[in-house]
């Protein structure tokens, strides 16, 4: 069982308060009209699995409500942190060959 | 003809004779050969897939000059993971020809393998709450027929008739409306499908190399040319076939790919044994839970997948609650049951719920993954299509639709439906 920090609530909460929605900081291409289908594809379909450290996108489902992102690791399940829309996360340690 | 000599095949008349001999005349069931240097075609991952794809290339296409490569032991993913339930009744042509060629494998497969593999066509039911749900399942019986795929659509009456437990008094909060029942369909045993598998490709000169774990693909000018391994250092081959399910995307980044893949936890239990009460396999995706019988008498439960990405082999606890919530309210009987174990295995989800069998952008580097939830049923024709993909190096008319290329071409085979997260 997760105990996740809600950035927005400032407070820590079972897992099951929230949703996984995927992998974090992902742009939707300024100019759909533009892409090929290779760059439109792989913003539709093609997500990172890192077995490792990752940044993950959640929703404090019964809580505020509010989307926020995760820095978990999905081998060890460890959470490293968790920060609000717009802002960006640095692992603290120089593990982070998985970063984006 | 079968590949074993006389002495070495498994008979009615070898148990006798055996339990004569106080069962100590029992030969191994395959070696634990060291690898040679070279080989044509290596395999990484001895799951019921890459097993099965390694007897096909040798009894279908007589290659004999192949490894199949496990970090771990033969059968100890998702093989020996999963709830081992058989159906064919999916919605799309692609789809429904895929999976009900491997149903034909399943019906002929004890005999192929001369191994018993408990292939038991009790049936399959999936249920529907809403009438949305009995309106789908109407569509998908209709297009299993189409393809000539058994499949009826019941109603709640026609349910308690063959599940007597099951309450469809229509009490409940998700009242069973209907299902639909597909007889063909049913449940094996998924140790013996690993093991059997095993032993029939062994028998034809296949090399099975356990605790051997693949660290990189080596690929020179966009062209795969063998693995490195960390406990036998770099074995060469002329093509090669990844078949890890879960762990596929580890592997497609050792080669600079990249995969529309997701790795999620799935969980199931199983309770301690009890008398014979359910001779069928219950599902329901509404509900997120689906249950069968062991012969041994254990109830064997399935639950839904965790919503996030993870490589751990356990799940959450929301899941169990959830997932018994489930069961209960489909068989209240069972609630003073114990359950004895639970365990999760690492499912490759695409975005459309449909596998992966595929070339790559690497020549002669080989994938065949994004079986999701729902692998074991397609295990023997998994296994057959990927030996004729990776003998012939092009795919097959059953392959073709399930290349890499869709996620871009958009040619999408959106079984959500009928895959959903029961299997």
């Amino acid at each position: 069982m997760f105990l996740i920090h809600c950035p927005y609530c400032g407070e820590d909460r079972e897992e099951e308060e929230f949703h996984a929605a995927g992998e974090a900081h992902i742009a939707r291409p300024l100019d759909p009209d533009a892409c090929s289908d290779e760059e439109w594809g792989n913003y539709l379909y093609f997500r990172r699995n890192p077995r490792g450290l990752h940044r993950e996108l959640w929703v404090h489902v019964a809580g505020c409500g509010k989307y926020f992102n995760i820095a978990r690791d999905t081998a060890s399940y460890q959470i490293h942190g968790s920060y609000r829309i717009g802002e960006r996360f640095t692992w603290s340690d120089a593990e982070d060959s998985a970063a984006p | 003809m079968s590949v074993f000599p006389k002495k070495r095949r498994f008979s009615g008349l070898g148990l006798v004779k055996q339990a004569l001999k106080h069962q100590e005349g029992w030969q191994r069931m395959w070696r634990s050969p060291a690898p040679r240097e070279h080989y044509d075609i290596i395999v990484v991952g001895a799951g019921g897939h890459g097993l099965a794809t390694a007897h096909y290339l040798a009894s279908v296409h007589s290659q004999a000059k192949v490894a199949v490569l496990e970090k771990g032991w033969l059968g100890g993913g998702n093989t020996g993971r999963n709830t081992t339930i058989v159906r064919s009744n999916y919605l799309w042509d692609e789809a429904a020809r895929l999976y009900e060629h491997a149903m034909k494998l399943w019906e002929g497969l004890s005999q192929d393998l001369n191994y018993n593999v408990m292939f038991s066509q009790r049936g399959v039911m999936n249920l529907g709450h809403t009438l949305q749900d009995m309106r789908d399942i109407q569509r998908r019986v209709n297009a299993n027929r189409l393809n000539g795929i058994d499949g009826e659509v019941l109603n709640a009456r026609q349910c308690k008739q063959i599940v007597p437990i099951m309450d469809t008094s229509g009490r409940t909060r998700y009242p069973v409306l209907g299902a639909s029942w597909q007889p063909r369909a049913g449940v094996a045993r998924h140790d013996a499908v690993a093991w059997g598998y095993a032993r029939a490709a062994d028998a034809r000169g296949v090399d099975i190399i356990q605790q051997c774990e693949v660290i990189d693909i080596v690929v020179e000018n966009g062209c795969a040319v063998g693995v490195e391994t960390r406990q036998h250092g770099r074995i060469r081959a002329d093509r090669i076939g990844c078949v890890a399910a879960g762990n596929s995307g580890v592997l497609a980044s050792m080669a600079g790919i990249e995969l529309p893949i997701e790795s999620h936890p799935l969980q199931a239990f199983v309770s301690e044994p009890i008398k014979p009460i359910l001779d069928t396999v219950v599902m329901s995706n509404a509900v997120h839970g689906y249950m069968s019988q062991s012969d041994k008498g254990d109830l064997v439960i399935g639950a839904g997948i965790d919503s996030y990405v993870g490589y751990g082999q356990r799940g959450s606890y929301p899941v169990i609650e959830h997932t018994m919530q489930a069961i209960l309210e489909l068989f209240p009987c069972v609630s003073r049951v114990h359950m004895n174990r639970q365990w999760g295995g690492i499912v490759d989800t695409t975005p459309d719920a449909c596998p992966i069998i595929s070339k790559t952008p690497i020549e002669n580097l080989f994938f065949n993954c994004g079986w999701g939830t729902g692998g074991f049923k397609a295990t023997p024709g998994s296994g057959h299509v990927f030996a004729d993909l990776l003998a012939n190096g092009e795919p097959n008319e059953l392959t073709a639709p399930f290349a890499l290329d869709r996620f871009h071409s958009g040619a999408l085979i959106d079984e959500h439906g009928a895959a959903g997260v029961a299997h």
